[in-house]
């Protein structure tokens, strides 16, 4: 291992090591833990925590005639239904596309599984410029598309597109590991006793890829609903009709409203934390689940 | 998540699932199935990116050098140089603390710990942008106290150098975390009883296994850094020349139709995503051939 080169003192006297050894052999735990608690608080905590506390400055008939404003009401159901059916896309074509990672070889193969987290690492103004000059009227597919009648820059279908393209690679990225793990022998069983491919399928493989599934289906709306740069190009935001959440925050903040604002960054904030914990959950039933697909195929 | 074990040289990891009956799909349904997803891939995926460069080179190459010489570009590309240049090293130093305190010791709390450590992950950028905003803003709670001294947060570069930082925060914990829990701690626990000190203990033991996932950690936090758009949205205030960074630049480019200098600036935001994505096969392939090896010589 490459441990090996490692230049040591002279070893401890045994009555030092017995000193030392009994729970944590390691040093630098209150050092470690000062700093990671403290630079968290500092960076992500306190500042979060403002937004809770200027909320509570402004009373509850406040907070909540801003929170139900209809436009505000209108966004929410804008951003989170598109955000479910992007996921929903998602699911269906990036597990197609997790397949054919895992088990097809084809030319390309390798440039398409670099190219899968191109959402993650290409800016999402650049993302969105660019898919509203490709949706647009003179784009490549958007001349196409509106002489069919279907209009996809400035429409909440805009939306839809672009949480698409930022939520693929989280379903892609979560179920090929777990589609790498899974034992072959459980789909020979399933054959040798007379199933059906698309039996084996649907009753041996997709159970155990359910889990994965839905931690990428959560982890690509999560990252849909609170989405904004590449959103906002496409949107056309139309009061009512295409303008979401997090837009509705900048538009409070233009009109120095800070406690409307904050007020609607406290309805994104309470539902990504309950996200969180869901993903959490999700994350370890895969892992448990994983673990069982893995190894003897026992359910 | 660094799944994929890709390992060029290795025999084709999808030959053992083609060559086997039992989890062969046949002909038409195998054709289907990597069709319909590399046909998605292309729409959702690579036309976005091939637009960027088309736009960007509409106009010829004399336009798209100038857009990228011009003053404005280049004070935005200095800023977001400098922002990343801040913000990557201070989130490096965190995460590797963080990482050694969570896979090295056991205490209450952990589990929490490490759900509070990918909180910036599911908060909208928009909001992370507002956090500082009610902080230092001119009507936060250090506002009067800034304006007092002068010194300004908001709508000046400590404000994008924080909004940048909150939300890179997480990834080279997130992928240390993972890799530093599989090495376990029987190296670490080896050399601190034969005498090394932490830092020997780190510097010759932990890095040389982790080495690469460090890297891959910084090259992600570094492409965010590059190209976060809405959090640095909104504390930058959009003054030209002073506090635009180069996604914000792409986007005054575009909201004034100076489409082929928006796009010229966008591709190179692009190409920086392509490095990174590039960079981040090279080192996965590093990590399984190291890991390969270790496994050889532990055999």
């Amino acid at each position: 291992m490459t441990a090996a080169s490692v230049s040591l003192r002279p070893p401890a006297t045994a009555p030092e090591v017995a000193r030392r050894a009994p729970r944590r052999v390691l040093p630098g735990f209150g050092l470690s833990l000062g700093y990671t608690v403290a630079y968290l608080s500092l960076i992500v905590l306190i500042p979060l925590s403002a937004v809770f506390a200027k909320t509570s400055t402004m009373g509850w008939e406040r907070f909540w005639s801003v929170v139900t404003a209809p436009r505000v009401v209108a966004s929410y159901q804008l951003s989170f239904g598109m955000a479910l059916l992007a996921a929903a896309i998602n699911a269906v074509f990036g597990l197609l596309l997790a397949w054919s990672l895992v088990r097809y070889s084809f030319p390309g193969k390798k440039l398409v599984d670099a190219l899968i987290d191109l959402p993650f690492a290409l800016p999402t103004a650049v993302a969105g410029i660019a898919l509203t000059a490709l949706y647009s009227g003179k784009g490549w597919l958007g001349s196409v598309l509106e002489p069919l009648g279907i209009k996809v820059a400035f429409q909440p279908l805009g939306v839809l597109v672009a949480l698409t393209f930022i939520g693929l690679p989280f379903i892609v990225r979560t179920v090929q590991p777990v589609l790498e793990d899974i034992d072959t022998e459980l789909e020979e069983a399933a054959a040798s006793l007379g199933a059906a491919r698309w039996q084996t399928f649907r009753l041996v493989v997709f159970p155990v890829l359910t889990p994965a599934l839905l931690t990428g289906f959560a982890l690509a709306f999560a990252r849909a609903v609170g989405e904004y740069g590449s959103v906002i190009f496409i949107a056309g935001n139309i009061p009512m009709v295409s303008e979401i959440t997090p837009l509705m925050i900048i538009t409070q903040l233009e009109q120095y409203d800070y406690a409307g604002a904050t007020a609607i960054a406290v309805v994104m904030l309470v539902f990504s934390f309950a996200l969180l914990l869901a993903i959490n959950a999700l994350q370890a039933w895969s892992a448990r689940s994983r673990g069982v697909g893995a190894g003897r195929g026992k359910r | 998540m660094s799944g994929a074990s890709l390992v060029p040289g290795a025999p084709s990891h999808a030959r053992r699932f083609e060559t086997n009956p039992a989890t062969r799909e046949s002909t038409w349904v195998r054709r289907a199935i990597l069709t319909l997803g590399l046909v998605f891939f292309a729409l959702f995926l690579l036309l976005p990116l091939a637009t960027v460069f088309t736009e960007a080179l509409r106009k010829g190459l004399g336009v798209y050098f100038a857009a990228l010489t011009e003053a404005d570009a280049v004070s935005a590309l200095l800023l977001t140089l400098l922002a990343a240049a801040i913000a990557v090293p201070l989130n490096l130093v965190f995460g590797v603390w963080a990482a050694w305190l969570v896979t090295k010791f056991d205490f209450t709390g952990k589990s929490l710990l490490v759900t509070l450590i990918d909180l910036p992950f599911s908060v909208s950028p928009v909001v992370a942008g507002l956090i500082y905003v009610l902080i230092f803003g001119a009507q936060g709670w250090f506002g009067p106290w800034l304006q007092a001294h002068d010194v300004k947060v908001i709508f000046a570069v400590p404000g994008i150098v924080l909004a940048t930082v909150f939300v890179t925060f997480p990834f080279v914990a997130r992928e240390l975390i993972p890799l530093m829990e599989a090495q376990g701690r029987e190296e670490e626990e080896a050399a601190t009883v034969l005498g090394a000190s932490g830092w020997q203990t780190f510097r010759h033991v932990t890095l040389p296994n982790v080495k690469w996932g460090l890297l891959y950690g910084v090259i992600l936090c570094n492409a965010r850094a590059f190209g976060e758009f809405g959090a640095v949205s909104v504390v930058s205030g959009h003054i030209r020349g002073l506090t635009n960074t180069l996604p914000l630049h792409v986007e005054i480019l575009y909201n004034e139709y100076q489409f082929a200098a928006a796009f010229a600036v966008a591709s190179l935001l692009a190409l920086l995503a392509l490095v990174t994505l590039g960079l981040k096969t090279f080192v996965e392939w590093r990590q399984a051939v190291g890991q390969q090896a270790s496994q050889q010589a532990g055999q």
